[in-house]
């Protein structure tokens, strides 16, 4: 077992559904209305609880006593490894919704693949988050469909969305050394075979919703490697504001 | 929030909290259509382990009885002790 691939890999994982959360949370309260906004805390509370168990785990596999909360609130922008989709800003409705729709189809395929997993702790947390997946990809097609197919102002506002979003989705399906190596060791599952079952999954939705699939779009990447956005950095001094304004308060 | 949900029908909400009990209203919520509606009672009323099974209804098919009509519905003739199922010799093994 290559652990430093290992850290590097669950960091992955654990970073990309924290900063999906932390993005989602934003919503909180401001809402369209009172039950969507009910809905969508309630997806953003199932993938910071993922994060808080991948990060947890990333911790342990990286043995230099760093727990959940020093990976989600001491890190820098170099060190964060998400892709860059999660932590663009939420936009309107329309831009979060069809995100989120593009993440949680991703989502979906990578947990119940990575259920199979040789790392066993790894396979229990995909266990759990498959289920979760599974829901949250039929809220986001429902709004979708509802969105792309609604009127004329919606249907704009989620073909910006779609066009905006559409070049950071190659990034998920990357491969480099970490991926390659987790792969041969049957810890992560084939991203070349994610993202054919991906687009099966995404594009039925979107041409019943009316939406175009952007053509020649150039892949934007770098998360991965802790290259982001110039976005990235306010989303971090939010979300860690506390811990490094009173650094070690627990409550 | 804006006020969207003067466009949304109301639905009322039914949760069986576990197999063989019966369904229990536990409020209502605003939704475009029947899928829409199921999903937030989902995400409203069942987070906590609340219920294994969920019924919908549309708020404006449920008929009311009015308050007007309290008096001459729900203020029975006391006199008419015949109506209650008073006159019966219970075993004393019945439990009830």
């Amino acid at each position: 077992m290559n652990r430093p691939a290992l850290f590097e890999y669950t960091l992955r994982l654990g970073d990309d559904a924290l900063i999906n959360g932390q993005r989602l949370s934003e919503w909180c309260g401001h809402g369209p209305f009172l039950e969507e906004d009910i809905g969508v805390a309630n997806t953003a509370l199932d993938l910071i609880g993922r994060a808080r168990l991948l990060l947890t785990y990333a911790g342990e596999v990286e043995g230099k006593g760093r727990d959940e909360d020093q990976l989600a609130f001491t890190r820098d922008e170099r060190e964060w490894r998400n892709a860059l989709i999660t932590e663009l800003p939420r936009g309107d409705f329309g831009f979060t919704t069809v995100r989120q729709f593009l993440l949680d189809a991703f989502n979906q395929q990578l947990y119940d693949r990575l259920r199979l997993s040789t790392d066993a702790t790894l396979a229990g947390v995909a266990g759990r988050a498959a289920k979760e997946c599974d829901y949250h990809l039929r809220h986001t097609s429902e709004w979708v469909l509802r969105l792309g197919d609604g009127t004329k102002e919606s249907h704009d506002r989620a073909q910006r969305a779609l066009d905006a979003l559409w070049p950071y989705t190659a990034e998920l399906f990357e491969s480099d050394p970490v991926q390659e190596q987790m792969e041969a060791e049957g810890v992560a599952p084939s991203t070349a075979s994610m993202q054919s079952a991906w687009l099966h999954t995404v594009e039925p939705v979107l041409r019943a919703a009316e939406l175009q699939i952007p053509e020649n779009t150039w892949p934007q990447t770098g998360g991965r490697q802790g290259m982001h956005s110039e976005h990235m950095g306010f989303l971090l001094a939010e979300m860690q504001f506390v811990q490094r304004a009173y650094p070690g308060q627990t409550w | 929030m804006s006020k969207t949900n003067l466009h949304l029908p109301l639905w009322e909400v039914f949760i069986r909290s576990k197999r063989g009990l019966d369904h229990k209203h536990v409020g209502s919520l605003h939704a475009a259509d029947a899928e829409q509606a199921m999903q937030y009672a989902r995400d409203t009323y069942t987070r906590r382990s609340e219920g294994c099974s969920i019924w919908l209804v549309r708020s404006a098919d449920i008929h009311a009885s009015q308050a007007e009509d309290s008096a001459s519905f729900f203020d029975p003739a006391d006199d008419k002790v015949y109506r209650h199922p008073t006159f019966y010799d219970i075993p004393e093994d019945l439990k009830i």
